[in-house]
């Protein structure tokens, strides 16, 4: 699965990888989820977040990245030389009072306000689908002070509304939403995709498409979007993966296990 | 005491069971396959995220409810034996009770301390309110009421014949599972002398009045890794991941893997546990309990 460019040099995994990479500030602490936010955190305190620790829900803070792959967070690499092997609730402990910087979150399904469903697709009494459930993503979504979503850019993941709201993102939209509901984080800042970056105004609303992916074009992305995608003043072109991300990336997936699928 | 009397005497029907609770590691395959052996019905599976074992025991038709954050195959995806039993109805329906990890971890504590709920801001303007009758919003806060399992099994490095155990690694909410519980079955990969236990208090997890069983089963855990013994077994959750796809397919699969086994030892010798068992060793400096 390569990029529209024809021979292009990176799949949009590894391109999905490097932006959310570059969103983790040097200092912060970073809860990490599963499979690409796991690559984002090695990236980014490799090269430009040398002092960003990361945080894993079932009880590990680390400050580097583990030496060997990690199809899960639970795989023994990533308990040597952690910072702190402990209990669950000690991490939330954290992240409740506000002391995780940036959270990430998977997600089967997103709307325009960035509410995420991991849970059922249709009724929830007969669902169509059943998907796993929240995980530590609804935790994440309310918690942390902002976080961001990786996900396959495809009509059926970026919805107008979400069926069912597992982890709140801005909720209706309107200014002030998550204040008024009570809950402490910041809430959604982007939505990086295969096809490009959305991010979220200052204070919450409506996401809008920042910047697209190379080899896409903002037709294409706001025809693969479910809604009608709010498009910024200059949409940017995403910065391809730098030669040392890249490396990164592959010493960290050697196998290509999440950033080259079949 | 073997696997086969630890689940014969203290897992009956209905019973509410916790395991899976360090997240992917130490999950005590083992003492679930014992269960779907045995025929178990009706029982209400408790976990935080669960790593391919609630599904298997939902496919076997031995549980009527879950109480849990995430059901499926961490690096595959979906459940399949979940989604049949939600989606469909096979092999029958079960009760859906959703959480958050937070939550469950708080349910837990909740049964542990014995109060009648935890306040938390975690779930405020999610739909799991909405879908999980038990948690309410009062005063602007969840109430998370206490989740009590009857069982909770643990698998864990080391034990003694008394029930004293070291776990180490994440612990994800196996403190207050085990807490909570009426009573915990202890899944060890060594059984020690009491003196390897004592030499290290810190390091053990739970008290020994908690502990109603002590089952040496290595090896218990797989395909779950457990630090300083086993290698997750990626191609395992795969194949399963691949197999469980239809009905058909999964009730191979159990027959092949559970059913037509007798126990953990000769479900091992199927396995190459060569590749799987972890060579590098780092011990860590032993503490000085020195006293006078």
């Amino acid at each position: 699965m390569e990029t529209g460019t024809e021979g292009a040099r990176y799949t949009p995994q590894e391109l999905m990888v490097a932006a959310a990479a570059r969103e983790i500030r040097d200092g912060e602490l970073v809860f990490v989820g599963m499979r690409l936010p796991i690559l984002a955190y090695g990236v980014a305190r490799n090269t430009h977040a040398p002092r960003a620790r990361a945080l894993y829900e079932l009880g590990l803070m680390r400050d580097r990245a583990p030496e060997a792959f990690l199809a899960t967070m639970g795989d023994p690499p990533n308990v040597v030389a952690a910072l702190w092997a402990t209990r669950m609730s000690n991490v939330m402990a954290l992240m409740a009072q506000g002391r995780v910087d940036l959270g990430f979150i998977g997600g089967a399904e997103v709307d325009r306000f960035g509410n995420l469903n991991t849970s059922y697709v249709g009724d929830p009494g007969r669902p169509r689908v059943k998907l796993p459930g929240s995980g530590g993503g609804a935790d994440i979504a309310i918690l942390s002070r902002r976080w961001i979503t990786l996900m396959a850019h495809e009509p059926r993941r970026l919805v107008e509304r979400v069926s069912y709201v597992t982890s709140p993102g801005h909720g209706d939209g309107s200014p002030g939403w998550r204040r008024r509901q009570g809950l402490p984080g910041g809430g959604p800042v982007a939505i990086v995709t295969t096809m490009a970056v959305l991010r979220f105004p200052e204070g919450g609303g409506e996401a809008y498409l920042d910047s697209v992916h190379p080899g896409h074009s903002v037709e294409e992305v706001r025809a693969r979007t479910g809604w009608e995608l709010k498009v910024a003043d200059r949409v940017r072109t995403t910065p391809e993966p730098s030669a040392e991300e890249l490396a990164w990336i592959r010493r960290l997936d050697p196998e290509g296990h999440w950033t080259r699928p079949a | 005491m073997t696997m086969a009397e630890a689940i014969g005497r203290f897992v009956p029907d209905g019973a509410t069971v916790a395991m899976g609770t360090c997240l992917e590691p130490a999950i005590p395959f083992a003492a679930g396959h014992e269960m779907i052996r045995q025929g178990r019905r009706d029982l209400t599976l408790v976990g935080p995220i669960s790593d391919a074992l609630f599904d298997q025991l939902i496919g076997a038709g031995c549980v009527g409810a879950v109480r849990a954050a995430w059901i499926g195959n961490v690096s595959e995806g979906l459940g399949h034996c979940y989604r049949r039993a939600t989606e469909r109805g096979e092999p029958h329906p079960i009760r859906v009770y959703d959480y958050s990890n937070f939550a469950i971890s708080l349910a837990l504590w909740a049964a542990a301390w014995d109060v009648p709920y935890l306040p938390t801001r975690t779930l405020l303007g999610s739909d799991i309110l909405r879908t999980n009758p038990d948690l309410q919003v009062v005063d602007g806060v969840v109430r998370v009421p206490p989740v009590r399992p009857d069982v909770t099994v643990l698998h864990v490095q080391r034990a003694d014949a008394w029930g004293r155990a070291h776990l180490w690694g994440p612990l994800g909410i196996s403190e207050e599972a085990g807490l909570a519980a009426r009573g915990v079955i202890l899944c060890c990969e060594e059984l020690v002398e009491p003196e390897v236990i004592l030499s290290d208090p810190n390091r053990i997890l739970l008290p020994e009045t908690q502990v109603v069983a002590v089952v040496h089963e290595p090896g218990g855990c797989h395909p779950s890794p457990l630090q300083g013994h086993w290698r997750r077994d990626h191609a395992a959750y795969r194949a399963y991941a691949e197999r469980s796809r239809t009905q058909e397919g999964f009730r191979a699969w159990l027959e092949e893997w559970v059913l037509g086994l007798p126990d953990r030892r000769s479900y091992l010798e199927r396995l190459e546990t060569g590749a799987l068992r972890v060579r590098v060793r780092r011990p860590s400096v032993p503490a000085d309990y020195g006293d006078e």
